[in-house]
């Protein structure tokens, strides 16, 4: 904890915006109170993540060194946080920045606390949000304090509330776009933050503006509530609005958003939004975390009645002027440049790697002579000393301001055409300037076992060692391949994104003879442009060490097989998922761990991968159990299922699919109990009683939403689905599958069954 | 003045090639045969940002790192919590610290031969703006505690010393030895 804490308060005093003092004065009495025990874990908690002060990997006071399961003895002993998370813990502070717009002081802020507080990095996140990690809880009243004075809230920028709005990096200047859709996405943000109708939603709410549909910038459709830019011509006149879209969003099992209107004049974006928070509250879900989002509603009431009650509660909201104040400010909120327009000499000699990089890191605006410069932060990552860089060419070249991306970079606009080649060197100087923007080697990915309490494989060691690889031969790559995204998510939460990826990972494990095996989903065949207008499935889990193999194998298939002009996408469904996973199949097949140990550890992780309670017998490595064989069936069958969607036999596939997680929770009864009955609903019955109501199923932090998967199943077997539906059993077969092997895992550490295995 | 969170950084010798990734295992290595002295909770990896960190040991107390600011491999101790003492104490454990960490990194058998620490070079920081901002008068109230560890370090009239950095920076004060030294020669309990 910082020495100088106390002074900053009265260092700071007026020079706050009063609401943001004023919060920040309250959450720092609930910080004392929670120290001194007089506040409930659980209300702690919350409170703290809706000031977006956030938990993170190793809180619960427990690590595994590679050795064994040790406990982290913190000064302040069994002092909590929030439930199973210790006070002296170092933790994670999410800072939101609307539609990734920052000033050069902001960037210079974020500087110092990354440098005082953290660990001298910040981290750009998928949301356009910053993290700041390694927080202790008793800094952060200060460090929201030093933020809130250059006039940055982290205000709900975790818990069950709006999180940041997103919106396209290059609105303003975009060659598509329909408008500038930055000032509606301002106005938004700042409209929903601390809404007393958005304080009781059951989940979180994310929503991102697009200013246009066919690209990808904004990903609107994965969004719980999407605007993409629309305007119609009424009466001679041109009139302003948008495509509103609601329900969509990735988490376990994605969901495409459903278009609420067409057109929504653009004085009604704020009325509806709130009329949809105001239904989201009062009728999703609170209990059950896992069916919490707001597109569980919208699928259970349908669109139309979605709709139907939302105009209800629009009709009877009381007049807000805020709904279109700003609407006057719109013709004069255009961002001005620095410098006038010029353009780049082309025969003038430029710096060495500049021809490379202007390819991939240049993108000329819709203004002629200005172009926008995308400085590609590797994993989301930036120094202090960077940062101050940045607003050093923020107040050179472009009057101050930057903008974050959800590829987890930042962008400088209005760059003046002929200063290129000296921004570039300034930047290259600084370690900023490495080219492939937008392509293969900018790879996102969430922040998985680094720091994140739900990882399960390194989605960042990953991720990093697929950029190394894949950059050492970006330049002689082929166009076709060089092109394509990669997204890397620790779990299967996706907060990589790796559904709208051309491949997508996801972390997973699986059990070998008793020792756990990293490994990552393979997610082929999602779409990246048309704001993330398709999700792509899972072919099959890849150990980790293997996935760039598997890349490997995937891109040099396209490269040879593919037709003119046919994207990834197309070329993924042309050849079929079986094929796909025939590339990657092989793969599978892991070693003992006796024969060679490598594929037990992940990526940028000396340990032994995740063994911490496990109980190893002495030659339990070269034996494979019969529930590694049931599990792995299981697997095909979902599969199976897959390919049965594919080819138009949705009912097929419904039955594949369930029959999948039947025969997975028969694996578990096997192992545990010697027995399954005969019977679909004995098993579900037995199952019921033995694995959900006893909680042995459930995930450490999922609690029993994938046994619910299964349940839901097992009721609806039978019954008419649509594709759509059919679709998602899939996905949730899948994740039963894993859920199933996960227990697995955890049952082998028991010694009486480790035995039996 | 209440000098607290010192950040000291010893340079490798340009000589010194290694493999920051073999950083990693080492750490690791490090927390479980700690002692339980200092609580280590993690290893970071930064390998991929360039003029980063590199590889991080994360500490209760302090953060460790294998940093390559400014395209200069060394290891920086980096304190976080505050401590009891005179400023001379403060910044004279910080280094200790860092020596501490140097001569033991040079010992691991990944580095043995390949990874040396110049003794001669040692740039210290205040890593809290507000209790030492990078300021002349910063530098006027805190000289002759430099000067008490320096002359600890190398002898009295045995180096030079200048205040670093600009002003959005962290307050910094680089010491060099007027004859060259390596750190494992270097005596200064932590
Ligand atoms: S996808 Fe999983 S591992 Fe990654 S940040 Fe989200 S919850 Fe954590």
């Amino acid at each position: 904890m910082k020495a100088s804490n106390s002074q900053w308060k009265d260092r700071l005093v007026g020079r706050m915006p009063p609401q943001l003092e004023a919060e920040v004065d309250v959450f720092e009495h609930e910080v004392a109170l929670k120290k001194q025990g007089k506040i409930d874990d659980r209300v702690f908690g919350e409170t703290r993540l809706r000031r977006g002060a956030y938990g993170q990997r190793y809180d619960n006071g427990q690590r595994h060194d590679g050795v064994a399961t040790r406990k982290l003895q913190y000064p302040s002993g069994a002092a909590t946080k929030g439930a199973h998370t210790l006070w002296d813990a170092p933790g994670m502070q999410r800072i939101k920045i609307p539609f990734g717009g920052l000033n050069a002081a902001q960037l210079e802020v974020m500087a110092e606390l990354a440098e005082e507080y953290s660990d001298g990095i910040a981290h750009v996140t998928t949301r356009q949000d910053f993290q700041l990690h390694f927080i202790h809880i008793e800094d952060t009243p200060t460090v929201m304090r030093r933020f809130a004075a250059v006039g940055i809230t982290t205000r709900e920028a975790c818990g069950n509330s709006v999180r940041n709005v997103t919106a396209c990096p290059i609105a303003g200047v975009c060659r598509d776009e329909v408008f500038d859709v930055t000032p509606y996405a301002k106005a938004t943000a700042y409209f929903l933050l601390g809404h007393p109708d958005c304080q009781q939603f059951g989940r979180k709410f994310k929503t991102a503006f697009s200013g246009c549909r066919d690209q990808a910038c904004a990903l609107v459709r994965m969004h719980d509530l999407g605007a993409v830019a629309a305007t119609r011509q009424e009466n001679g006149r041109t009139r302003r609005g948008f495509e509103l879209y609601v329900g969509g969003g990735l988490g376990t099992v994605p969901y495409q958003s459903k278009m609420m209107y067409e057109f929504l004049p653009e004085a009604e974006l704020l009325p509806v939004a709130q009329a949809i928070a105001r239904v989201f509250a009062r009728l999703g879900e609170k209990k059950n975390r896992n069916t919490a989002r707001i597109k569980f509603l919208v699928n259970k009431l349908g669109i139309d009645e979605f709709r139907r009650l939302v105009e209800e509660e629009r009709a009877i909201l009381p007049q807000d002027p805020r709904w279109t104040d700003y609407l006057k400010e719109i013709p004069h909120a255009d961002e001005q440049p620095l410098k006038p327009a010029s353009l780049l000499r082309i025969n003038g000699l430029q710096p060495v790697g500049f021809d490379d990089w202007s390819k991939t890191n240049v993108y000329r605006q819709r203004q002629a002579g200005y172009a926008v410069v995308t400085v590609a932060l590797p994993l989301g990552d930036v120094t202090a000393g960077q940062l101050r860089t940045l607003a050093d060419l923020a107040r050179k070249y472009v009057k101050d301001t930057i903008r974050t991306t959800v590829e987890q970079n930042i962008v400088l606009r209005w760059v003046s055409e002929a200063d290129l080649p000296e921004l570039y060197k300034e930047l290259k100087q600084a370690g900023l300037a490495t080219p492939g923007a937008g392509t293969i080697v900018d790879i996102t990915a969430c922040p998985g076992t680094d720091t994140c309490k739900l990882g399960i494989s390194s989605s960042r060691g990953l991720a990093g060692e697929l950029r190394t690889r894949l950059a050492e031969r970006s330049l002689e790559m082929d166009e076709a391949v060089r092109g394509l995204r990669i997204k890397v998510s620790g779990c299967f939460n996706s907060c990589g994104q790796h559904h709208v990826a051309d491949l997508g990972f996801y972390g997973v494990s699986r059990n070998k003879g008793g020792y756990a095996v990293p490994h990552f989903q393979v997610v082929l065949g999602g779409q990246w442009t048309e704001n993330g207008g398709a999700y792509g499935l899972a072919i099959g889990a890849v150990p980790s060490r293997r996935v760039p193999e598997a890349v490997d194998r995937i891109t040099s298939r396209y490269l040879a097989e593919r037709q003119t002009g046919e994207s990834f996408q197309a070329f993924i469904k042309r050849i079929g998922k079986a094929e796909c996973r025939k590339m990657v199949d092989d793969l599978g097949n892991v070693p003992s761990h006796s024969e060679d140990a490598t594929l037990y550890r992940d990526w940028a992780d000396a340990r032994e991968f995740t063994t911490g309670d496990m109980g190893v017998g002495e030659c339990a490595g070269e034996i494979v159990s019969p529930t590694d064989f049931q599990l792995a069936a299981c697997e095909r069958e979902a599969f199976e299922a897959q390919l049965q969607l594919e080819a138009g036999e949705t009912m097929k596939a419904a039955r594949v699919a369930y029959e999948s997680m039947q025969h997975a929770a028969e694996a578990l009864l096997k192992l545990r109990l010697n027995y399954a009955p005969d019977s679909p609903d004995g098993v579900a019955a037995m199952f019921r009683e033995h694995f959900h109501d006893t909680q042995v199923f459930f995930d450490p932090f999922a609690g029993g939403k994938f046994a619910q998967y299964y349940f839901q199943a097992h009721e609806r077997n039978g019954q008419a689905r649509s594709s759509e539906s059919v679709h998602r059993l899939i996905e949730e077969a899948q994740l039963f599958i894993e859920a199933a092997h996960s227990c697995y895992g955890r049952l082998a550490g028991q010694p009486y069954l480790a035995a039996a295995i | 003045m209440n000098v607290q969170h010192v950040k000291a950084k010893i340079f490798a010798r340009e000589s010194s090639r290694i493999d920051l990734g073999e950083a990693i295992p080492v750490f690791h290595q490090w927390i479980q045969k700690n002692s339980g002295e200092e609580l280590l909770i993690d290893v970071a990896d930064y390998r991929h940002v360039p003029g980063g960190p590199g590889v991080m040991l994360i500490g209760h107390d302090a953060h460790w790192s294998l940093d390559s600011a400014r395209n200069r491999l060394g290891l920086v101790y980096n304190r976080r919590t505050a401590m009891e003492g005179s400023t001379g104490e403060k910044l004279r454990q910080a280094v200790g610290a860092a020596l501490e960490a140097c001569r033991r990194l040079e010992q691991e058998p990944p580095f043995r031969g390949k990874l040396v620490f110049d003794g001669g070079e040692c740039e210290i920081a205040i890593n809290d703006r507000l209790l030492a901002p990078n300021t002349e008068e910063t530098y006027r109230a805190l000289k002759s505690d430099f000067e008490w560890l320096f002359d600890a370090l190398w002898g009295p009239g045995a180096y030079t010393m200048e205040h670093a950095g600009e002003a959005r920076e962290l307050f910094q004060v680089v010491g060099k030895a007027r004859t060259p030294v390596a750190a494992a020669e270097l005596a200064l309990a932590p």
